[in-house]
């Protein structure tokens, strides 16, 4: 054992930058991260233990116990609960004897709750030692639990058919679908991979790459909406001994599965993305951070790289450019929603604990290792191929005035065809609903939980920055759904969970807003707990990152656009109650001590 | 508060619940303006005067210290039930204070380690756990007072200053704004 961590950490060089990498790699090869590993890092990569316990303590599916030859992590956001995750889960316990997260006493198997693992379009799905299992059912629970019991390995364990798409590919071998609905410039088959950066590089100055993408007025596509062309411009400009190009494919927003697809079906096109990137901004470096609930993905993407490689199309030299020397590798996340945030992001890189840091400095002037870097979505890089290729002036054809071009949906939830869909900005709500036949819609939550929920006399309103600003993520709610109980509660518990606890307003008021939403939903509410629950959410301002500033959004726009939903719950003959109640609060003292509960209220 | 609404000669009740009583002696704290309080309100049920049970109806209840206990709760109730306003005085009354970092350990194992496990603990040879009907009853945790009933101000401090205590009480009763400098308020 002690032979092969230390092999894990040469391979990496001994270099504390790979932590993330060094930890991820024993944790797949003992299932858990020891004492004996912690000491022996320490020491090989000059660190204090403390620091490499605080990094694997951080992340979800690093850990100092051991989690089970099969670990399974079962995916507990919304949509797989509306499609049968309660019952899933139940199966699980009793087939394999054990509770959620525990392993089993022989060490052999481990149940684990996730957050959305970015396949809402095929709920209820698990990962189980880095394979995605997806549409489960309890007869398929029963058959993968037996197999596990019999000790089959992995591909034993899939007997299904392989998803469409790529995903049939020897390198990936997935039962993921892809699920593309609808095609734009992005997901469009007419590109010949290459032809951007073989053909038209040569004659283009990295000026003249960024003028194509202002002119385009991209902006964006992660969600925050940051004109593209200015932020390359800024990078370019700041000083530093090397510049990055970093793309986020953290994709935690819950309900957000698009990147996966892209990088499934498109993946040259983004690499291709970061390659106009590096020239662009006079980079030579560029890192894909990719969640590690894409892990499956590593092999197949990796081939793509090498072949890019192999092309000329990565590597020294690209395209016979004298000097425009661009690598890309592959950097995987372990599990925490705010390494998408991209100062956590770069944190994350480093080998540290995802917490955001302070801004400004921003990313473009002090980013990864403190040089100006550019951190983009997936989807921003893929569609930048088709702005260089055809004009920034194409470009604004599509979409709106203020949001040029298209955007790629993940849409999920009630509806009969979830996957993605490629659409124009200014795509209105009531088309969205009828372009995937969703019908007796109650709700939409349109940019997951961080983002909106609106009822039906909203759905004329448009996507766009200007209006329905989403960075992908649209999820359907049928009127058979509690939204209170099965939506708004499950988004206060995600941002509880994924917390990274700098702010003392994020790491405390969720709580105490889903206490109060808890009461309110057993009827204990008053009317004073509305007005409460507005007035405190606004301390949620005062945190560091997107994530606390937008964590009581559920509860703020279920509020304005269901207020009747909060109100029916209300008990009109009170005007205070805590939800206190003596009888309940003296049972266990008195059931310990072996007496009989007896009141005498005072007169 | 209003011209019209000031009181004539308020009547102020006080209780400590899960507190020390430093609040208490925080209000005597106010020295010789005790004289002038006197002149000011009427004392009713409070341990300063030792009287049990409310007479009349109270205008001002103070409470110290949060909820531990059943009695702790049935206080706080009757006090609620016999004043118009209700005044949290003191990190107790207002967080559970001191009392509520029991708060983390589960009651079961508090009370084994008051009444079996404790090191102190060398008398209770037959590990006897009180349970006589007439002890007070412990909650599962320890409440602030307004998780329990509507609890209209909140004077914090531990103890809150005596400055504090008697510019609110004037404030209240005269209807004077409050005065608030920053020597009563802060708390280190
Ligand atoms: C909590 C949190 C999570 C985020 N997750 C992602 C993500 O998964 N993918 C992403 O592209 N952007 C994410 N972002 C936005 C990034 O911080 C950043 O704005 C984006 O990657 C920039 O790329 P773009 O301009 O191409 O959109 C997240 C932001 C926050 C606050
Ligand atoms: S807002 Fe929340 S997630 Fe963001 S830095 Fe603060 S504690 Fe961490």
């Amino acid at each position: 054992m002690e032979n092969t961590i230390t092999n894990i950490i040469e391979k990496y060089n001994n270099d504390p930058l790979r932590l993330m990498d060094i930890l991820i790699d024993i944790q797949e090869n003992f299932g858990f991260i020891g004492n004996d590993a912690v000491k022996e890092i320490a020491l090989a990569l000059n660190m204090s233990e403390v620091d490499v316990e605080q990094t694997i303590t951080f992340y979800h599916f690093l850990s100092t116990e051991p989690r089970g030859k099969y670990a399974i992590y079962l995916n507990n956001s919304v949509v797989s609960i509306m499609y049968g995750q309660k019952t899933i889960k139940a199966t699980f316990e009793k087939e394999v004897g054990i509770s959620f997260g525990q392993v089993t006493a022989d060490g052999s198997i481990g149940l684990f709750d996730t957050a959305c693992i970015g396949m809402n379009d095929q709920e209820p799905a698990a990962i189980i030692n880095n394979h995605v299992f997806t549409k489960l059912t309890p007869y398929r629970v029963r058959e993968i639990v037996k197999s596990m019991r019999q000790g089959k390995d992995m591909d034993e364990l899939i007997n299904e058919s392989y998803g469409d798409g790529k995903n049939h590919l020897p390198s990936l071998k997935s039962m993921v679908s892809s699920n593309i609905r609808r095609k734009g410039m992005v997901l469009s088959d007419n590109y010949v991979y290459g032809s951007v950066t073989k053909l038209m590089l040569p004659n283009l100055s990295p000026e003249a790459v960024i003028q194509e993408i202002k002119t385009s007025h991209i902006r964006g596509r992660g969600g925050a909406g940051f004109p593209t062309g200015l932020k390359w411009e800024f990078c370019r400009r700041a000083k530093g001994d090397n510049h990055f190009v970093i793309c986020n494919a953290d994709e935690g927003e819950p309900g957000t599965f698009k990147d996966r697809v892209i990088l499934t079906e498109k993946p040259e096109l983004v690499f291709e993305g970061m390659v106009l990137a590096g020239y662009a901004i006079g980079s030579d470096e560029g890192i894909l951070y990719l969640r590690y609930e894409y892990r499956y993905m590593k092999e197949y993407l990796e081939d793509v790289i090498s072949t890019m490689l192999k092309n000329n199309l990565l590597g020294s030299n690209i395209a016979g450019i004298d000097g425009f020397n661009f690598d890309i590798r592959i950097q995987f996340g372990a599990g925490a929603y705010v390494c998408g945030e991209e100062s956590a992001l770069l944190e994350s890189l480093e080998g540290k604990r995802g917490e955001p840091r302070d801004k400004p400095p921003f990313p473009v002037e002090k980013g990864y290792l403190n040089q100006p870097t550019i951190i983009n979505n997936v989807e921003t890089f893929a569609t930048a191929v088709r702005i260089v290729e055809n004009g920034g002036e194409w470009f604004t054809q599509f979409g709106t005035e203020d949001s040029t071009g298209t955007k790629i949906l993940s849409i999920s939830g009630d509806c009969l065809f979830p996957g993605v869909y490629e659409v124009n900005w200014g795509f209105n709500v009531n088309d969205m609903l009828d372009m995937v036949g969703a019908y007796d819609v109650q709700a939409v939550q349109v940019g997951g939980p961080s983002g909106t929920l609106i009822g039906p006399d909203e759905f004329h309103r448009t996507l766009g920055y200007s209006d329905l600003s989403t960075g992908g993520s649209m999820i359907i709610f049928g009127m058979q759904r509690n939204l209170l109980q099965d939506v708004v509660l499950n988004f206060m518990e995600f941002f509880i969970d994924e917390s990274c606890g700098s702010c003392s307003t994020c790491r405390n008021m969720p709580h105490v807003l889903k206490n109060k939403l808890e009461k309110i939903i057993n009827g204990k509410g008053v009317k004073g707990d509305l007005a409460d629950l507005k007035e405190w959410s606004k301390v949620l301002n005062a945190s560091r990152c997107g994530l606390g500033q937008t964590a009581a959004n559920p509860i703020i726009s279920s509020l304005k656009n269901f207020r009747h939903l909060y109100e029916n719950l209300l008990q009109r003959d009170k005007e205070f109650d805590q939800g206190f109640d003596l009888i309940t609060s003296v049972q266990r003292s008195c059931k310990y001590v072996k007496r009989v509960p007896k009141f005498h209220p005072i007169e | 508060m209003k011209e019209e609404q000031k009181m004539s000669k308020p009547i102020l009740a006080t209780t400590s619940l899960a507190g020390c009583f430093g609040c208490h002696m925080s209000i005597l704290d106010i020295d010789e303006r005790i004289l002038q309080l006197i002149e000011l309100v009427e004392f009713n049920k409070s341990p300063i005067n030792d009287i049990k049970t409310f007479t009349k109806a109270v205008d001002i209840g103070i409470i110290e210290g949060g909820c531990c206990n059943s009695e702790n709760v049935e206080i706080l109730k009757y006090f609620r039930k016999n004043c118009k306003i209700l005044i949290s005085i003191g990190e107790c009354a207002i967080m559970g204070g001191l009392p509520a970092l029991r708060n983390g350990i589960p009651i079961e194992e508090c009370i084994h380690e008051a009444y079996i496990g404790g090191p102190t603990v060398q008398l209770n040879k037959n590990h006897i756990l009180p349970n006589d009907d007439e002890l007070p009853m412990l909650l599962d945790r320890v409440y602030p007072c307004h998780e329990i009933v509507k609890i209209d101000y909140f004077l914090p401090g531990c103890p809150p200053q005596a400055d504090l205590i008697w510019n609110a009480l004037v404030a209240l009763i005269t209807g004077d704004p409050m005065k608030l400098p920053y020597e009563v308020i802060k708390f280190d």
